[in-house]
């Protein structure tokens, strides 16, 4: 028995022809934050993709607290302790705030149509259970007053908290964020770096995170892996990978420099 | 229960009762009666598919496939001694099987596949029923006894709108609304969205079975050639014209489309010939100046009317 919640070994994904990401390996420990960086069409968003199971490898294996997942679809990853967002928002736009969180707290309410229907006992105090719980998560941060809101009418900095507390009520172990901070202005920046550290010193979830923001991605991670053309050209602790050469020739003096 | 509920609960009843009282006191006349009823009927369906439509977004054009099942399985119960209301049930289930089918094909198929396959089923049930003997073949079945009165008809009304109703504010519902919002995000929360698709169609169907029923018991006759594509287009289009996702527009909607061609029937003989010219024609004015329809998605309240703009919770 290994003691990483997460390994895949070996990724290979092909679109048509293109080479999407090759190689591919992570080994995640409980209570770890990896970063995944890279310059856009890396492979990083596939990645996410094929650990959930959006996608599916052409080669390689994936395992969950040991278990081989390429029989699962994305419904079972999650069931087995791994949650996520996307790079563009998948809020349920025309529901409320409180609703997209009950919804995350759906699988552990346990009710039938039948008490829907005939509103049993159940039925009320399952309901109000999820409803104080999903209340709770967001008065952690701070969003109670937003609780009935039309999810659209969000800012983009809300959205995408929604999107992670909704991820959070799944109760993962590992939770894998795609640009958490894009679109977000800089004290929205700063919020969600206090968020992040809040979960991670309240639940002891390992995080995955992709984001180009150089200075946050750096702060918040205790392992970053850099992705180039589908390949790892390089992986170690983010001050390892702030000397690498390599990197920065690929990515850091590029496009992304003003990041720095 | 919430003092509201009770409320609506008790109006029900009491219009239900007062209705019943005057359309058999014979001040209505034998063709407002007939339009009442049709009204009532095509309620039910309208609303069922509303629910698959307009809350689970899963765009069908076979939902008069599901209308068939319950009406000739009704008809034959019927003809065979079975209770009425025991025939009603058994009909609805019948039709739930069948909602059950498109459900695990709206859990493979995408969009237009499964408007598709969907006119596919509605086909098939068609073609059995013309084809099978004890459904009568093209000539279809007669002297089907007659059950369906206003108390019957709108008594299912009430208990269909309810039973959506309940089902849209609870879990389930609130599932079934998020698939419409976004699928992928639905599955990646842990949730089987094929569970959910199968129980939202069967839950429709299950309704849309009752109202073919109804419909049979209305009629006295069925002939295959009535639960066609035109009927599920005739249905659609009152759900798209009250506003995908809108019960109360269902409502609206279906009560005009339905009451329309027989009141214009007193200026313009043979009205009923150009029914389906008139919908087609709705249906292009609705998508040219109001997409959404006549409510959207949102629900007809008559708190609203009196302080608009008050407040959207209650
Ligand atoms: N469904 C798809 N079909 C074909 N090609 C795809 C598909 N999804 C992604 N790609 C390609 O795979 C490559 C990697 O895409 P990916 O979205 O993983 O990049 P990324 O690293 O997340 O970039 P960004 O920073 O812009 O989000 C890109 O060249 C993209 O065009
Ligand atoms: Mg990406």
């Amino acid at each position: 028995m290994s003691n990483y919640v997460l390994e895949c070994y070996n990724l290979n994904l092909l679109f048509k022809n293109h080479h999407a990401v090759k190689d591919f390996n992570l080994q995640v420990e409980k209570g770890k934050t990896y970063g995944l960086i890279g310059p856009n069409g890396a492979g990083k968003t596939t990645v996410l993709n094929l650990l959930t199971r959006v996608y599916k490898q052409n080669l390689g294996d994936i395992f969950i607290n040991g278990k081989n997942t390429r029989k699962w679809d994305s419904t079972q990853i999650n069931r087995h302790g791994i949650a996520r967002t996307f790079q563009n928002i998948r809020l349920f736009k025309e529901m409320t705030v409180l609703e997209n969180t009950m919804v995350g707290f759906h699988n552990n309410q346990k009710y039938s149509l039948f008490d829907s229907i005939f509103r049993t006992p159940k039925y009320f105090s399952e309901e109000k259970k999820i409803k104080n719980k999903s209340l709770e998560l967001l008065s952690i941060f701070g969003m109670e007053n937003k609780a009935d809101c039309l999810s659209k009418n969000l800012s983009y900095g809300a959205q995408r908290m929604v999107e992670i507390l909704r991820a959070l009520a799944t109760d993962p172990s590992i939770l894998l964020l795609d640009e958490p901070a894009a679109g977000m202005n800089s004290s929205e920046t700063m919020n969600l770096f206090e968020v992040i550290n809040k979960i991670k010193n309240k639940f002891e979830i390992s995080f995955i995170i992709i984001e180009h923001n150089m200075n946050f991605i750096m702060k918040i991670c205790d392992y970053i892996y850099v992705l180039n053309r589908g390949e790892t050209i390089a992986k170690g602790k983010p001050e390892e990978i702030q000397k690498n050469k390599e990197v920065e020739t690929a990515y850091l003096g590029g496009q992304y420099a003003e990041n720095k | 229960m919430k003092k509201q509920n009770i409320y609506s609960f008790l109006i029900s009843i009491l219009s239900l009762i007062f209705g019943s009282f005057i359309i058999n006191s014979g001040v209505v006349s034998n063709s407002y009666k007939t339009v009442i009823l049709q009204i009532g009927i095509y309620l039910i369906a309208s609303l069922s598919l509303n629910f698959t439509l307009g809350y689970l977004g899963e765009f069908t054009l076979g939902h008069a496939g599901f209308l068939a099942a319950g009406a000739y399985t009704y008809a034959l119960l019927l003809k065979n001694g079975v209770n009425f209301l025991i025939a009603i049930i058994i009909s609805a289930v019948v039709s739930c099987l069948i909602g059950c089918i498109t459900g695990v094909l709206s859990s493979r198929l995408r969009g237009d596949y499964l408007a598709i396959a969907s006119l596919g089923i509605s086909e098939i049930i068609r073609i059995i029923i013309v084809n099978i003997e004890i459904f009568g073949g093209p000539k279809g079945l007669k002297s089907i006894p007659k059950y369906s009165n206003f108390l019957l008809i709108y008594s299912f009304v009430v208990l269909s709108f309810t039973v959506f109703k309940l089902i849209i504010n609870s879990k389930h519902g609130r599932t079934i609304i998020a698939i419409r919002e976004d699928e992928i995000a639905v599955k990646s929360l842990g949730i089987s969205t094929r569970k959910y698709k199968i129980l939202a169609f069967c839950v429709s169907a299950f309704f849309a079975g009752i109202s073919g029923a109804l419909w049979a018991g209305n009629q006295g006759i069925l002939t295959p050639g009535e639960f066609g594509f035109m009927k599920s287009v005739e249905i659609l289009v009152m759900v798209i014209l009250g506003g995908i996702g809108s019960m109360t527009g269902s409502v609206i909607s279906t009560s005009l489309l339905v009451a329309f061609p027989v009141i214009f029937q007193i200026f313009i003989p043979n009205m009923n010939k150009y029914r389906m010219v008139i919908y087609a024609l709705i249906l292009i004015l609705v998508m040219i100046f109001r997409p959404s329809g006549i409510m959207g998605k949102k629900e007809f309240r008559f708190n609203k009317l009196k302080n608009p703009g008050g407040s959207e919770n209650e």
